[in-house]
């Protein structure tokens, strides 16, 4: 019974993805429907690109510098720790009763949500690069800046890569609450019951879920071409 | 970006009237930074979220401590296991929280079990995988004294393998109930309460913000402390390694 309940609401699904229905108590016309899904992916997706790059630009940098120093691990690890803790929800929340609504604001809570994982992963994966190899090529006349650039973050993509991954996908859960600090996103649909009534509900889940996992597996390809070749079979035999 | 038509903001905002009850204090009528009157006369309405909260971060963790230990025994003699299984967690982790429980309601309705088995599934990846570490990190010295004393496959694992592996494993316990109990803040919209229930009841109210999420994130840092305590005791031999 329950299966045959989950067919119907999700064929009510993709029947408000792909030709869209009359709305619920709270609309007026037709809601949903390819174009309409359509942008509102595509702004879950300017939102959260956004945020992404503010945390790329803020954190990477620092872990790369404290990463190459060997210093400031206590600190890398604590901020990595207590991103962790702070509720996806509590931090928009807070946002939003402090500082108010609107793109820019949420923005910047998915931009600290993003922070963490990529400050705390490239610091590790700079450090964890063999320092025979920074030697090397320190020995053969590398700049500091060379060596970064040209040692360290080739042969760290992995780890790094791997911060960036967990960062994309908190960030594009998160912009899901979008609706809450007054920006328009997918969640729209998925918060917006008595507009888009159940079938756009589900329809919401669906989207948001494809959207991390096209994202998501994008940036293992990326990763995958971003990794030396070197790198890339000496991790093979492990498996993962 | 269209940025606009808040007719859609959700209808789950039960709870709002008592929140935004805020007679008497010039405090709360302002939204002021904390209001110290207002919160002690109204924190006992958070006790009940605080429980539920509780109890759905020990009931999601201990259920995905059970199934990664399964798929880590399973996967530990049969290695190509591995990658599938990684693969798998991985995928699970991947679906945004909010879109997994609404995905879950046309099957399990609500209720608790709609936020519980998110909330476990996100739990598998990293518990997994450092169960699977940690076995993999046991000193083959060990494994030999142990066949040396005539062990068999099964006491090898339960009384030498995964002993030594406790540090990673702990390690793994840590970051899946601290992700967890933030995770666990959307559990109300399963129909499961928990603290984002009181949170998303009135997020304009900075008061009722401070309060909530405080809660959660002292949650957290009580959580972690009891585990590496816990880990500890269970592997006296030596010293937790830190994350």
């Amino acid at each position: 019974m329950t299966v045959l309940a989950f067919l119907d609401a999700f064929t009510g699904a993709l029947e408000f993805i792909f030709e869209g229905q009359q709305a619920g108590i709270a609309g007026r016309g037709t809601v949903g429907g390819l174009d309409q899904i359509g942008d509102l992916t595509l702004d879950h997706i300017e939102v959260s690109a956004l945020a992404l790059a503010g945390s790329l630009l803020l954190a990477m940098p620092v872990g790369m510098w404290l990463g190459h120093r060997g210093k400031g691990e206590l600190l890398a690890v604590a901020i990595g720790n207590a991103g962790r803790a702070v509720p996806e929800l509590a931090l928009v929340a807070f946002m939003v009763a402090f500082v108010g609504v609107g793109l820019v604001n949420l923005t910047i809570a998915l931009l600290i949500l993003g922070i963490p994982p990529i400050l705390t992963n490239t610091f590790v994966a700079i450090r964890q690069v063999d320092r025979d190899a920074v030697e090397a090529a320190r020995g053969m006349g590398f700049s500091e800046a060379g060596i970064v650039a040209r040692v360290e973050l080739p042969l760290s993509v992995p780890t790094l890569m791997s911060g960036v991954r967990t960062a994309a996908i908190a960030i594009i859960a998160t912009a899901t609450i979008g609706p809450i600090a007054g920006v328009v996103t997918l969640g729209d649909l998925i918060l917006g019951r008595n507009v888009y009534g159940d079938d756009g509900v589900l329809a919401g889940a669906i989207v948001v879920a494809l959207l991390a996992l096209v994202v998501e597996l994008s940036l293992a390809g990326v990763q995958w071409l971003l990794t030396p070749r070197g790198v890339r079979l000496q991790r093979a035999p492990a498996g993962a | 970006m269209t940025t606009g038509s808040l007719a859609t903001l959700p209808p789950l905002a039960q709870g709002g009237d008592f929140f935004r009850e805020r007679t008497g204090t010039s405090c709360v009528e302002e939204n002021g930074f904390f209001c110290f009157q207002w919160a002690a006369d109204n924190i006992d309405s958070y006790v009940t979220p605080t429980l539920e909260q509780l109890y759905l971060v020990v009931l999601s963790v201990a259920a995905g401590f059970v199934i990664a230990l399964a798929l880590a025994v399973l996967s530990h003699r049969r290695r190509w296991l591995v990658p599938p299984l990684t693969g798998f967690t991985g995928v699970l982790y991947t679906i945004p929280s909010l879109a997994f429980i609404f995905l879950l309601i046309p099957i399990t309705g609500f209720g608790t079990l709609t936020a519980v088995i998110p909330l476990t599934a996100y739990t598998l990846q990293i518990i997994y995988r450092n169960i699977v570490a940690g076995l993999a990190n046991v000193p083959a010295a060990s494994k030999d004294a142990g066949r040396g004393m005539g062990m068999t496959d099964r006491q090898l694992l339960w009384r030498v393998e995964i002993p030594l592996a406790v540090p990673e494993i702990v390690a793994g316990l840590r970051i899946a109930t601290v992700s967890t109990v933030a995770i666990a803040t959307f559990a109300f919209f399963a129909g499961a309460g928990g603290l984002g229930e009181p949170l998303y009841s009135d997020i304009e109210f900075k008061t009722n913000v401070i309060i909530s999420g405080g809660l959660a994130i002292l949650m957290a840092i009580a959580f972690d402390a009891l585990l590496v305590v816990a880990g500890r005791f269970a592997s006296p031999w030596r010293k937790v390694r830190p994350v």
